[in-house]
């Protein structure tokens, strides 16, 4: 997992709300048993005018120019600007590995959906939850200029734009240690193997029937 | 003791050790596994040299990816790859996995009721959003995603935050014609998409009661659509006849202690909720969705709506956005909406009790003209037996419906069941998302009956007039 302290970079504002998972990353691409390559696929239906299938050389494929992400000052994007109830739908954490790929580190949105916001922590996905009226602020700002970009803060939880204003953001108590640190959450559970242990014996006492023999 | 919700009992539970800072270790009872969120888990523990904590609590199905149309061969070779992958895994590691061809296949929120592999007051979870469904038996049930995946193989314990307490209360009748899905659609509308999230839903009153377990679960799947992750139903007597006798159900005296335990699994009269929603059944209509999130739905007797009326800005572009992609002009009627394909199935609606009342719609009907597909996926190999014992499947196939193998099929389209660019599907699944079931494709939610009315007439039309 890939961590930083603090980073700056371009900001693509992407303006709707409730952009779901089937957006971010289309079924026909779950197929792969990797966690890697699924950037050129990201929001792919919206990104091209054609039809996309894996094994397909993305490269080749008509863009929709339109699309924000297509839009030569937001190529080099490493900051996603959001809507409401981000990354609802499905659970598949095919949508943070895409964005990761991609080369986006860090989502800012009013509020995400739960799935996707845990997701994101776990592959180090900064998902950044900021007011509403800050949010139209930065949409405002990003739109009207250029090359606009928003400085990330980790051990400060903040973000500060170029004009020098500075928004605090809050992250769970452990999650800013557990990035910092690029802990496993994995071995840290298993620190506490006698403690499960100890559990599932009581357990299997109270309810043998969640145990099979 | 103070007075304690389901879900704080539940989690209550469930602490193997309280982090002290809202968060705790959560120990899981059961984990339900299939080929899409599995590969790269599995990949995990190998690289990190681990084994799977506790293999008698998983069980793993393909669903995604399977053909719905013959079982012979699997075309797709990328698809192929993820099947025998989920295959290679279970065997490696011993999990017990049922392969395509049993007969206790089928999508995996069906299958772990039906088994009795998921039970009242276990934590269950799965790589998939729709775990919820399994809330109905008075379980917390919910998605995760791949790391969380590999954190329970490796753990049995996931790190979770408790959510917060939501209560939906229903009170009443539904009407006739009226079913869970409109009851869970309406909920949607209400609430919005967004409305449980951070919270757990637990489902109450009257009209939840009366509910079958199938109905029940309808309801919970849809949780995650209202926003949460989780949705709970308490444990009554229903919840205990539906789980006696299947096959991972508890036995005799076990089986006693068990049902005694599990009486204990509602919420306390005076338990606190942090937020309460109060819906009348009787004035739930028949619900067809005309967008692209579930919460833009109405009822059969209304009519597509106008941005235009609506004052929030963001909404109305929302709004303006959906109807773009939905070809639908504001104003017109949801009856005078006509369909290209029609699609009973997923794991909202595809148990034995959607499928007879599907059925019973169609039964000496045929198709419309302009319908080019109908089909029937049943959500097991177990249901789509007992359909055929009870001759349900004649009565599709006589309606001009298709009768195929179980899986999730046409409600995402993983496989080759999808939707060409512009077509329109009468759906009984639970995403109506831009391209779920085919890119450019349109999709309409909606109950089981009144699917099967909308195929006959070619058009929606109000399952109640018929
Ligand atoms: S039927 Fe649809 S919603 Fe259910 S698990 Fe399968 S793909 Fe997901």
């Amino acid at each position: 997992m890939k961590v930083f302290k603090s980073f700056t970079g371009i900001v693509v504002p992407l303006d709707r709300s409730n952009v779901d998972t089937d957006a971010i990353i289309p079924k026909q691409y779950l197929k792969s048993i990797k966690r890697s390559g699924f950037g050129p696929n990201l929001f792919d239906e919206w990104r091209y005018l054609d039809a996309g299938e894996p094994g397909d050389d993305h490269a080749k494929r008509r863009e929709n120019p339109d699309f924000i992400l297509n839009q030569p000052r937001y190529r080099e994007a490493q900051i996603l600007l959001g809507r409401e109830n981000f990354g609802c739908g499905s659970s598949r954490e095919h949508a943070v590995w895409s964005f990761l790929d991609y080369g986006i580190s860090v989502v800012i949105a009013p509020s995400f959906a739960d799935i996707f916001y845990s997701n994101s922590f776990k592959n180090g996905l900064l998902s950044i939850t900021l007011d509403g009226d800050v949010i139209d602020k930065l949409f405002e700002e990003t739109l009207a200029t250029d090359n606009y970009q928003l400085t990330i803060d980790l051990e400060n939880l903040s973000v500060s734009t170029p004009d020098g204003d500075n928004y605090l953001f809050e992250l769970e108590n452990g999650l800013q240690e557990r990035l910092l640190q690029g802990m496993d959450d994995i071995a840290l559970t298993l620190s506490l193997s006698d403690e499960i242990r100890d559990y599932e014996a009581k357990r299997k006492q109270q309810a043998p029937w969640l145990f099979a023999e | 003791m103070a007075a304690r919700t389901l879900y704080d009992k539940l989690w209550d539970d469930h602490i193997v050790h309280d982090n002290g800072d809202g968060s705790a270790l959560v120990y899981i009872d059961r984990q339900l596994i299939h080929e899409v969120t599995s590969p790269q888990a599995f990949e995990g523990l190998k690289m990190n040299s681990r084994k799977p904590w506790r293999l008698d609590a998983n069980l793993a199905v393909p669903d995604h990816n399977v053909p719905t149309h013959h079982r012979g061969q699997i075309d797709d070779p990328v698809a192929r790859l993820q099947l025998s992958t989920l295959d290679d895994n279970c065997k490696e590691t011993g999990i017990t996995k049922f392969e395509m061809n049993d007969p206790r296949q089928g999508i995996v929120h069906v299958i772990g009721p039906e088994q009795g592999a998921c039970l009242p007051g276990m934590t269950i979870v799965c790589g998939d959003s729709h775990t919820s469904t399994n809330g109905a038996l008075g379980a917390l049930a919910f998605g995760i995603g791949t790391s969380e995946v590999e954190h329970a193989l490796a753990t049995q314990c996931l790190i979770l935050r408790k959510a917060k307490n939501m209560q939906v209360i229903v009170d009443g009748q539904l009407g006739n014609g009226v079913t869970a899905k409109d009851m869970v659609l309406a909920i949607i509308g209400e609430i919005g998409t967004a409305g449980g999230t951070g919270h757990t839903i637990e489902f109450t009153g009257e009209a939840i009661s009366a509910l079958s377990m199938e109905g029940r679960m309808t309801v919970c799947n849809m949780a995650i659509e209202a926003g949460a992750r989780a949705g709970l139903i308490a444990v009554d007597d229903k919840t205990i006849e539906y789980i006696e006798g299947r096959p991972f159900a508890p036995e005799g005296e076990t089986w006693d202690r068990a049902v005694e335990a599990w009486q204990d699994l509602k919420s306390d009269a005076d338990a606190h909720f942090d937020k309460i929603v109060r819906i009348n059944a009787a004035d739930i209509q028949p619900q067809v969705t005309w967008g692209t999130s579930p919460e833009m739905v109405v009822p059969v007797t209304g009519e597509v709506p106008d941005p235009a009326a609506e004052t929030d800005s963001s909404v109305r572009e929302g709004m303006q956005h959906a109807l773009t992609y939905m070809d639908l002009t504001p104003g017109t009627a949801i009856k005078d909406i006509k369909i290209d394909k029609v699609f009973i199935g997923s794991c909202t609606n595809s148990r034995i009790e959607d499928i007879r009342s599907a059925a019973e719609v169609i039964e000496g009907k045929h198709i419309a003209d302009n319908v080019i597909l109908a089909m029937v996926v049943p959500g097991s190999g177990l249901v789509k037996l007992q359909a055929e014992k009870e001759g349900l499947d004649q009565i599709f196939i006589d309606a001009g419906f298709e009768w195929r193998e179980p899986g999730c099929s046409m409600c995402l389209g993983m496989n080759e069941d999808r939707l060409a660019p512009g077509e329109r599907c009468a759906s009984t699944s639970n995403r109506n998302f831009e391209g779920r079931q085919g890119q450019g494709g349109r999709t309409h939610l909606l109950s089981p009956a009144m699917a099967a009315a909308a195929a006959v007439a070619g058009h929606f039309v109000d399952v109640r007039e018929l």
